[in-house]
Formats: structure tokens, C-alpha cells, sequence
């Protein structure tokens, strides 16, 4: 069997806060195989964006060991490229410069800069917004520079924490077929953290449900259905009925904790 | 449908002059019926001329004794216009060229804050007026002590909000930078420097404000030549037309640098978000 693409072993994570420690994230084990496209979902405060940040080395975790790659992760690196809700583009580049960022930081000649830098802008239908400033492009073309931007540095491993969640219902589909597309082109190892049960079976290979505090593994559902996924179908939902009663049990245990 | 454009244009500016215009007219028949003391309050016509008079060149043009360009600017007030613009930009530039690179340092390293931040919080509440006399003690009079102060005047907005500049940059930017392999130097440059930048300028801004208030103060008491210097000179005379011909050019000086200001930092800051409204 194929090494795992990303291994978490036994991680514990704790923070401390005003009431006291807070666990966010207990004894997860967690193995991503190459190539495998994985949804983290849960309520608020079941601690999967917390394993996110631990797996693109923001935050140490308390115990526990991560690899992403044969390597330990001991802090951030582009070999493990993150996609924040929020777009995280530098607003005062353009898209070009957003683009091309980590290639320069690597200090690869400006011609093969500006033709790999082309070409994904090409594939991702951004040519023509290459010399805008983000603050000019909608949030879903935001977030295909912040894919851009990863694809360029040739991160085998994408962690994508809630990238669709400010987008409307249209884009945010539109998104995620593009994201598949880019999924199987660049043969990507994704980690997906969302909140939205069907967004998670629509796209990932396995849903990995955490429990509310402390963050443990509740299930790990396979979705064996093949793409492109019909939402509306009987499998589908099926799927959607199982997740939503595990998800739902969580945020019930999150409304009774912090109140609705 | 409120009209063409121009129309509009044209409806704002009657708008905009409507009331001081009114103004000048009460004020110049208050003046001329001598209800107020031509001394305290001279009609603005007089003042006018009196501001026209300083403008417009002293001599006929004579070849002989240099250009156009040096016979155009030869009135006593554009004289001190410019005794004063270059008073200011000299002591902006120095305040500025200090602040910055200390901001920075204050900003970045947690120690130097811890180290620099008291000492700054008990020096920023004096006033630049405030050290007048030490100027004269430390530097006598003439433009060395009007650079001082002036410099002082623009080195604290400056500094302050360079140094919170660096402070607030979104973590997401760090965040997003350190993920793309950026550290150290590029980090600094490519994403804290310009991510801190519209809170920077805006304080060179604050700052240039300050520091045209402070020439002003300087050239009342420390040298022979400058606006300030002008309508203080005035007083001894009682002209008040006079001062008050030039409380208005410093006016129009003020404007003219803060709307130069203005122009740079939009320029510098196409990318930023909230310009998009203008």
C-alpha cells in the first residue's frame, strides 16, 4: 500500500482561556491517502479548523505527531497550501503579482515566473483580470486567485478551510465543480473543512464528522458515489440523512454548551 | 431628471460660494458704514488689494535682472510662500524620514516597543509649541530651531501611526505569507510594509498638518522671512488688511498641501478598498 499523503497521529490540542484549558482537539488519528479528497464537517467548536491550522503547521499541537509527506510538520510551508474563507489575496498586488508571489520567494527565473503564471491564469479563466486589484473582482474569482496561487507554488497537498462559505449558492457550486476539475488535473491531496453537509458529499472521497469539544472523530463516512454527484438523488440523500443526524446530535451538544 | 451634468456642476458651485460670498457682503457693508472699526475688521475689498498687491510682482519686468520666471515670483508674499512651503517640507521630511524607519523597528520587534513605547508616550503629549524656548537655547534663531520644530511636529502622528500600522496588519495576510514560504526580509517588504501602508500615510498626513501649524509658530518667533513671519510683522503696523491677506494665503497653502497629501496617498493606495467610494 501507497505511503499515506498525510499522517495525524494521536494529536491532542489544547488552548488556554479564561474559564480554564479548553480541549479543542483530543487523541485524533487520522490517515489521507495521495490523491484523496477529505471533508472535515461539523458544528462550531468541534475543533476542525484547529486541525486544519495543526496540519499547515500554524499552530503546534499539545501532543501528538503530524506528517504531511514523509516530513513532521513543524511549521508553515508551501508544500501545504492553505485557502482561507476569507481569500487572504494581498490587496495591494494585482492578480498577477498575487500569482506569482511564492514563486518569486523561491527565486525562480522571472521567465518561468510569467509563463507558469500565464498559463494558470489561463486554466483558471483569470487572463483577463491579471492586472486588477482583488478589491475589483467578485469574491468567487477571489477565491479562484487564492487556488491560483497554490497551484503555482505546485503544493501537493491543499488545506481549505470554509473557501466557499461567503459565496452565494450559484457561485459557490460553480466553485466546487471547478475545484474538482482542478482536483483531478493537478492530482491534489485536498483537506476540506465545511459546516455544510452537502457541499461535503458532493465533493469529498471520505467525511471525516468531528464531535463537539473535545474534537474527536465521531465517524468517518466513504462516499463511493460517482462524479459528478447528483445531489438530488436517492444515494445522495440517503448520505445527507445519515451525516445531518451525526452533525446534528453535535450541534445540539454546541447549542446546549453556548447557548443557541 | 436634475439636468445635464454641467448644469449640476454648475448648480454646486453657486451652492458652494452662496454663503461666503454672502458673508463678504454683509461684512463689507458693515465695514464701509463704519459700524465696525476699519482697524479691528477692514472691508474685504481692501484686503483684496492688499493680497493682490503682495502677489503680483513689486517691479515693471527687466530683463536685466533675470527671467520671467524669477521676476514672476518676486512679490513679497509668494516670497514668503515659498520661504514657508520649503520651511515645511524640509522639516516634514525630516520628521518623517526619522518616524518611519523608527515606527517600523517599534512595530516589528516586541522588545524595542517594550523598550521605546514609555519613553514615547510621555514625549507625545507635549506639544511641538511647547519646545519653543529649548529650540531657542539649543539652536538660537533662524531656520535651524524652525526645522526642529517643525520636524517635531510631523515626527509624532507619524510615528504613532506607523508604529500601529505595523501592529494591526491583518494576521490573515501573515498567515497567508508565511504559507507561501515568505519570512524575514520578504515578509517585511512585500506584505507587512505595504499591508501597514494606508495607516501610515494617513499619519504623514496628520503629520504635514501639524508641521504647517508649527511653521507658522516658528516663523513668529524665530526668523525674518515665511508667512508667519509676514502677518506678525504686520501687526506692528496695525495693518490688518495685511494680516488678514495673509491668514488667507496660509489658508490657501494649508489646502493646497493637504489636497497634495491627499493626491500622493491615493496614488500610493489605488489598491486600497476604501478609495473605491471617491
Amino acid at each position: 500500500m501507497e505511503a499515506a499523503a498525510i499522517e495525524v497521529q494521536g494529536v491532542h490540542q489544547t488552548f488556554a482561556s479564561a474559564a480554564g484549558d479548553v480541549v479543542a482537539l483530543e487523541a485524533i488519528d487520522l490517515s489521507i491517502a495521495p490523491g484523496e479528497f477529505v471533508c472535515l464537517l461539523g458544528p462550531s467548536g468541534c475543533g476542525k479548523s484547529t486541525l486544519l491550522n495543526a496540519i499547515a503547521g500554524f499552530a503546534r499541537p499539545t501532543a501528538g505527531s503530524i506528517t504531511v509527506g514523509g516530513k513532521r510538520v513543524t511549521g508553515p510551508g508551501p508544500e501545504r497550501g492553505m485557502v482561507f474563507q476569507e481569500y487572504a489575496l494581498f490587496p495591494w498586488m494585482t492578480v498577477r503579482a498575487n500569482v506569482a508571489f511564492g514563486l518569486e520567494i523561491q527565486g525562480r527565473p522571472a521567465a518561468e515566473c510569467r509563463e507558469r503564471v500565464d498559463d494558470l491564469l489561463e486554466k483558471l479563466g483569470l487572463r483577463e483580470f491579471a492586472g486588477r486589484y482583488p478589491k475589483d473582482l467578485s469574491g468567487g474569482m477571489r477565491q479562484r486567485v487564492a487556488i491560483a496561487r497554490l497551484l503555482a507554488l505546485d503544493s501537493p497537498v491543499l488545506l481549505m478551510d470554509e473557501p466557499f462559505g461567503a459565496l452565494d449558492a450559484l457561485t459557490r457550486r460553480s466553485l466546487q465543480d471547478e475545484l474538482l476539475r482542478i482536483w483531478a488535473a493537478f492530482r491534489k491531496t485536498i483537506v476540506f473543512v465545511t459546516h455544510a453537509i452537502e457541499e461535503s458529499i458532493y465533493l469529498a472521497d471520505r467525511v471525516v464528522v468531528l464531535t463537539y469539544r473535545p474534537g474527536t472523530i465521531k465517524a468517518i463516512v466513504p462516499v463511493a458515489l460517482p462524479r459528478p454527484r447528483d445531489p438530488s438523488s436517492v444515494e445522495f440523500n440517503e448520505l445527507g440523512r445519515r451525516l445531518t443526524r451525526l452533525v446534528m446530535a453535535e450541534q445540539d451538544r454546541f447549542q446546549r454548551a453556548e447557548g443557541p | 431628471m436634475r439636468g445635464t451634468p454641467a448644469r449640476r456642476a454648475l448648480i454646486r458651485l453657486v451652492q458652494a460660494v452662496t454663503v461666503p460670498l454672502a458673508l463678504a457682503i454683509i461684512w463689507e457693508v458693515l465695514a464701509r458704514r463704519r459700524w465696525v472699526s476699519p482697524q479691528a475688521l477692514p472691508p474685504p475689498s481692501q484686503i483684496f488689494s492688499r493680497w493682490w498687491e503682495g502677489l503680483r510682482p513689486a517691479e515693471a519686468f527687466d530683463p536685466a535682472k533675470g527671467g520671467y520666471l524669477r521676476w514672476l515670483v518676486s512679490g513679497e508674499m509668494v516670497g514668503d510662500m515659498l520661504a514657508s512651503l520649503t520651511r515645511v517640507l524640509v522639516g516634514f521630511a525630516i520628521g518623517t524620514g526619522l518616524a518611519i524607519p523608527l515606527g517600523l523597528l517599534l512595530g516589528t520587534s516586541r522588545i524595542a516597543y517594550r523598550l521605546g513605547h514609555p519613553l514615547l508616550e510621555i514625549l507625545r503629549p507635549i506639544p511641538p509649541i511647547a519646545y519653543v524656548p529649548l529650540a531657542i537655547v539649543w539652536f538660537g534663531l533662524g531656520n535651524p530651531p524652525a526645522f526642529f520644530l517643525i520636524s517635531l511636529g510631523a515626527f509624532f502622528p507619524v510615528l504613532v501611526s506607523t508604529i500601529a500600522g505595523v501592529r494591526n496588519v491583518d494576521s490573515i495576510y501573515l498567515r497567508a505569507a508565511r504559507n507561501l514560504g515568505a519570512r524575514g526580509a520578504t515578509l517585511f517588504l512585500r506584505v507587512i510594509l505595504p499591508a501597514a501602508a494606508p495607516q501610515i500615510l494617513t499619519g504623514t498626513r496628520v503629520g504635514m498638518g501639524v508641521a504647517f501649524i508649527v511653521v507658522i509658530v516658528a516663523e513668529m518667533i524665530a526668523v525674518n522671512s515665511g508667512l508667519g513671519y509676514r502677518i506678525l510683522e504686520a501687526r506692528e503696523f496695525f495693518w490688518s488688511d495685511k494680516i488678514i491677506a495673509g491668514m488667507f494665503t496660509i489658508g490657501l497653502l494649508g489646502l493646497g498641501l493637504d489636497t497634495a497629501m491627499e493626491l500622493i496617498n491615493g496614488r500610493l493606495l489605488r489598491w486600497h478598498r476604501s478609495l473605491e467610494a471617491n
